[in-house]
């Protein structure tokens, strides 16, 4: 009991230390170098260095909250879809529900372009929600007819295939000067999401967190199988559905901004769950955010100075450190199965 | 009379639309055992997982207490009923604390935080099963047998009216199986719970059952207690067996029996035959029993596995008749095998039949 209370405060001491550290490095490494001290000086009176206090608060910082943000939400999203599948492989990207909204956000962008309207930040969101549950109802009739988590997993793979070539192709026929743009969404980056971009996404991602945390109850009950959930007390009917549209939504959100980003729904919960040494959701669901917070401001940090002022997309760095997370799960658990 | 807790009424159970049993009449009383046997896929488990609204019913009602059970809030239902289905549960990162305290599930609030009430309950619990050392260790890594035990301690902390349990010995060893009996028996006379359980041991159903309902071909055949359901060969016929297969008087069971010309003829009487019969039967060798008295504590075995058993009546000396009926069929055996050492009033013919043996040479050394 204590040794647990000791790993929690640890774990959410170690990441906090980690998120600052983080927020500051992202904002100050870039293609303009701004030191520490000349951030603190910025802030503090934006009129002394007029052009760092810009490139801060227009270009750095929205940038660093969209990863924050929109990594947090991936990495709870993913923790949600485990506990619905009950499989810790399970992941907006590796069941192709990331790049189903992918597919909907792009037809939506090139519709828009060729017929010259915008199209505001939440119907971007609201795109990404259609092709996310298209994806999800997809996934849930496989599932229902398969028993092996391994074969949903694959064709999860095969449905975000099939959808980003479509969305490949939806691109590539567009003849638009936006095509630029929107292959880079497609490949996933945080880069060019605005402060009011960041706003919409906090606005839809801060709410669904809060309501998946009120569900660490059920969710708790859940993981010990769905009889013992409904003997325990909960509305499963009701309880699956809000996992689904939380998880959908949380995905969907951050494809419409940042594209698919691959991994880090899998990897991050599973490094939180064995560092805290425990699946329970109140332990821990904030504990996701955070880690999806950190793991995907690291990786964009890397994005931005690897190859500067060349710019990687997010995935790419992701799958470096997120497949192999992922496959040492796969491993694991084949070896369980044969022992046991 | 005992409170009743839960009855039913002309209940219909199955899956979908297909039903596979119907016509259930069954009441459990606070404080009162009540037991299903049956044949595999008699639908044991479907009418245990009606009565916890698992499946719905397909014809008839359960009610709990006076309320009808569709008509109850989750909650209330979570709490007065505590449910142990087969089935293996997968789990990561969990403790067997953390699966046990998941029995307080519906006393804690919104967030699901334990109060020390719970986690005191929650640690008695694991107490009474025998499963404190198992506390900090992780759910999937323990053996079958211990993770029954530790659900078993979670549905206990929920401290339920009604416990309900789907054939909970299934992966338990001989001393849980017999401590799980206990403790059930502590729990129906200290807290005063209903339990209702499908067992496929007939003997553990037989020793702790107030009441025991059998369950045959898609319909519930009987519903009375122990000693109405094991006695005049009913439970062989249950169950498809020949009868004198099973034991009612013990409830043990033996292999179906070899015909064909004896071998072998065995001295036997008092219990001693009883390791020479199941030996004979392990190795395929038809053999003739006798002379057993009727209420022999080894007549059941030998009526079972010996091709024939030459009776005596109970408390009667053996009679010149079956002595001289003995000796001629052992002139027809291979050998003789005296599993007796000791001949008294009751049986003094046996002597005789050991003396007729070793005048033939056919006693097999060693075997007295």
């Amino acid at each position: 009991m204590r040794s647990q209370r000791v790993r929690i405060i640890c774990g959410y001491s170690v990441l906090t230390a980690l998120l600052i550290v983080l927020v500051v490095l992202n904002i100050c490494a870039g293609s303009a170098d701004i030191s520490p001290s000349r951030l603190w000086n910025a802030v503090r009176s934006p009129e002394s260095d007029r052009v760092a206090y810009k490139i801060i608060t227009e270009l750095r910082l929205p940038r660093t909250a969209a990863a924050i943000i929109l990594g947090g939400a991936l990495a709870v999203s993913g923790f949600l879809l485990q506990n619905f599948f009950a499989n810790p492989i399970a992941g907006p990207y590796i069941l192709g529900i990331s790049s189903g909204a992918k597919l909907m956000v792009a037809l939506l962008m090139v519709f828009s372009l060729s017929r010259g309207f915008a199209v505001s930040s939440f119907g971007m969101i609201f795109a990404a929600f259609i092709g996310s549950m298209a994806s999800m109802a997809l996934i849930l009739l496989i599932s229902g007819k398969v028993r092996r988590m391994s074969v949903l997993i694959v064709c999860g793979v095969m449905i975000g295939y099939i959808c980003s070539s479509i969305t490949e192709l939806v691109v590539n026929l567009s003849d638009d000067s936006n095509i630029v743009n929107l292959h880079n969404w497609s490949m996933g980056s945080f880069s060019g999401i605005g402060r009011g971009d960041v706003l919409t996404a906090a606005a839809v991602v801060f709410p669904a967190c809060i309501c998946a945390f009120l569900l660490s109850k059920p969710m708790n009950a859940y993981q010990l199988g769905e009889s013992y959930a409904a003997s325990s007390g909960v509305h499963i009917r009701a309880f699956r559905a809000s996992l689904i549209i939380l998880s959908s939504v949380l995905s969907a959100c951050v494809t419409a901004f940042a594209g698919p980003v691959s991994f880090v729904g899998v990897a991050v919960p599973h490094i939180i769950k064995s560092f805290f040494r425990t699946a329970k959701p109140i332990r821990i669901l904030p504990a996701c955010f955070l880690g999806g917070a950190i793991f995907c401001l690291l990786c964009d940090l890397i994005t931005r100075t690897l190859f500067a002022p060349t710019e990687l997309s997010i995935s790419t760095v992701t799958a470096v450190f997120g497949a192999p997370v992922v496959i040492y799960m796969l491993l694991g658990r084949e070896g369980r199965s044969v022992n046991g | 009379m005992a409170e009743i807790i839960l009855n039913t009424e002309k209940l219909s159970v199955g899956y979908g639309k297909r039903i596979i049993l119907s016509g259930i009449d069954i009441s459990a009383e606070r404080g009162k055992i009540l037991t299903l046997i049956g044949p595999n896929g008699a639908g044991k488990s479907t009418v245990l997982k009606t009565i916890c609204r698992q499946l719905e019913p397909l014809g008839g009602a359960v009610y709990i207490g006076k309320n009808r059970l569709d008509e109850l809030k989750v909650d209330t239902l979570a709490k007065s009923v505590s449910v142990l289905l087969t089935g293996r549960v997968k789990t990561e990162f969990m403790r067997c604390r953390d699966v046990v305290e998941m029995g307080r599930y519906p006393y804690t609030g919104k967030l699901g935080i334990l109060s020390s009430d719970d986690r005191k309950k929650a640690d008695e619990a694991m107490a009474i099963v025998g499963v404190a050392g198992l506390a900090d260790c992780d759910f999937d890594s323990i053996s079958d047998g211990q993770r029954q035990r530790v659900l078993l301690a979670g549905a206990i902390c929920r401290e339920p009216e009604i416990l309900i349990l789907d054939e909970p010995t299934t992966f338990l060893d001989i001393r849980y199986k017999l401590s799980l009996m206990t403790l059930l028996k502590r729990l129906v006379a200290e807290k005063n719970v209903a339990v209702i359980m499908s067992l496929h041991e007939l003997e553990l159903a037989q020793r702790v059952s107030d009441n025991i309902l059998c369950i045959r071909e898609n319909s519930p055949d009987r519903y009375g207690t122990p000693e109405e359901i094991f006695s005049g060969g009913y439970i062989s016929r249950l169950y498809g067996v020949s009868e004198s297969s099973f034991c009612e008087a013990y409830g043990s069971s033996e292999l179906e029996k070899l015909e064909g010309k004896p071998e072998v003829f065995v001295i036997g009487g008092g219990g001693s035959g009883i390791s020479v019969y199941r030996k004979l039967r392990r190795w395929g060798i038809p053999f003739t029993a006798g002379i057993i008295h009727e209420n022999d504590i080894e007549y059941p075995v030998a009526a079972a596995l010996a091709a024939d058993v030459i009776t005596e009546r109970a408390f009667e000396p053996v009679s010149e008749a079956n002595v001289r009926k003995a000796i001629e069929i052992m002139g027809s055996c291979r050998s003789v095998i005296c599993a007796i050492s000791h001949f008294g009033t009751m049986n003094d013919g046996c002597r005789r039949l050991l003396e007729e043996a070793k005048k033939l040479c056919i006693l097999e050394k060693g075997e007295t």
